[in-house]
């Protein structure tokens, strides 16, 4: 995954020009231009406003860990070390991964019927350790981040409130989700790309 | 100006999967209309879309946005071959029922509805979840998309090689692949921004 504008499902998945896949995704010419658009708009944007570049890679590598896509997460992790962030965020973000990884999706509905579906699971609250490296923004946002990934169903204003009261701004967290509800359909395609490639 | 999050208006909470016609409300504020640039407004892609307070907060980061939107259009519109709108739709639906998405999956049921005629096996998938029995072909769009959205995936070549014999190409298993994962997108932000109402509609 570099800067330049390589497409980076392809690289993801290993597509090389003229592959049966290439052709698959040329009959969608939109859908590829665009989901690498979208990774320009959230990962080098033009407009970049409060969200740093530190705090979209650390957070692309933290969703590409906690979906156990390994190859992706090394990716957002170079790119978090080439934005100049310390070795410690680096870890921070792994050992991160290790305290958050789950399996999902689970949570609960609103009571009613749909009741008798509810799912208990981790409600992730980042380490001590790891909370004294990551600052208090990124650690509300590490948070917000594992339900999302997880356990979407039990969104409620009070995680939008607890990032709010990190610095987050109303804007701020339209980007963050974006960032995490994107890597959730990134990381989808490239598994199952990747699947289809090598079942030829 | 201290953002703040939104309490919704008193409302009917949907406590079932519908294909009934649902309102959103915003826990955070949209972008109000008079404030919205140039770049805002085209972000929205479709001018109608301004009514939507979904779009209009989603238009505060107007790169992104607009990006989303082309993706989702081509993903579930582009006409060219691959697999047929109605099953673009369930694959979505299934998706949103999985993750529990009310909203999202009423709008994606109610399509799939629409495009196959086959409204009782929608129903079905709404009432039963994504175990229901659909006839085979269904039922393997149903189970590809509902092992790509497990995180971590549970998607394997034996979903690959249920989704051929089901009669579907290498075109139609990638389209079934990008709209599970497009809704693992759409999910996240409806869910997490706002919630579902009933409309007091007949």
């Amino acid at each position: 995954m570099s800067r330049t504008d390589a497409d980076v499902i392809d690289a993801l998945v290993g597509i090389t020009p003229g592959s049966p896949l290439d052709a698959i995704r040329a009959r969608r010419p939109e859908a590829r231009a665009h989901a690498q658009a979208t990774y320009r708009a959230l990962f080098a944007p033009e407009a970049p406003g409060n969200v740093t570049a530190q705090e979209r890679f650390a957070v692309g590598g933290f969703v590409a860990g906690l979906h156990g896509a390994t190859a992706i997460a090394v990716c957002y992790a170079a790119r978090l070390a080439e934005s100049g962030a310390s070795a410690a965020l680096k870890e921070a973000v792994d050992a991160a991964i290790a305290e958050a990884r789950t399996n999902g999706p689970y949570g609960r509905y609103s009571a009613g019927p749909l009741s008798r579906e509810d799912t208990a699971g981790l409600s992730y609250r980042v380490g001590a350790a790891t909370r004294r490296t990551l600052c208090p923004r990124l650690a509300a946002a590490f948070e917000h981040v594992h339900m999302l990934v997880f356990h979407p169903r039990d969104a409620a204003p009070a995680a939008l409130q607890a990032l709010l009261d990190a610095g987050w701004s109303t804007t701020d967290i339209v980007t963050l989700s974006q960032i995490v509800a994107f890597l959730s359909f990134q990381i989808r395609v490239v598994t199952g790309l990747r699947t289809l490639a090598g079942r030829p | 100006m201290i953002d703040t999050v939104l309490v919704p208006p008193e409302h009917t909470v949907p406590t079932v999967f519908t294909r009934a016609q649902l309102d959103w409300l915003p826990w955070l504020e949209p972008l109000a209309v008079d404030a919205m640039t140039e770049r805002h407004m085209t972000s929205l892609v479709d001018a109608a879309r301004v009514k939507s307070p979904y779009f209009r907060l989603l238009a505060r980061d107007p790169d992104a946005l607009e990006a989303r939107t082309r993706t989702d259009k081509d993903i579930f519109y582009n006409p060219d071959a691959g697999l047929p709108r109605a099953e673009r739709e369930l694959a979505a639906a299934a998706t949103s029922r999985f993750n529990g998405c009310l909203y999202c999956a009423s709008v994606h049921a109610r399509h799939a509805a629409t495009y196959s005629k086959r409204e009782a096996d929608v129903q079905r998938l709404l009432d039963a979840g994504v175990t229901a029995d659909l006839g085979e072909r269904w039922n393997a769009i149903v189970a590809s998309s509902v092992a790509l959205t497990a995180t971590p995936s549970a998607f394997g070549p034996e979903h690959v090689d249920r989704l051929r014999r089901s009669g579907l190409d290498d075109l139609a298993i990638a389209d079934v692949i990008h709209a599970a994962a497009f809704f693992n997108w759409a999910n996240r932000l409806m869910l997490s921004l706002g919630e579902p109402a009933a409309t007091a509609g007949p």
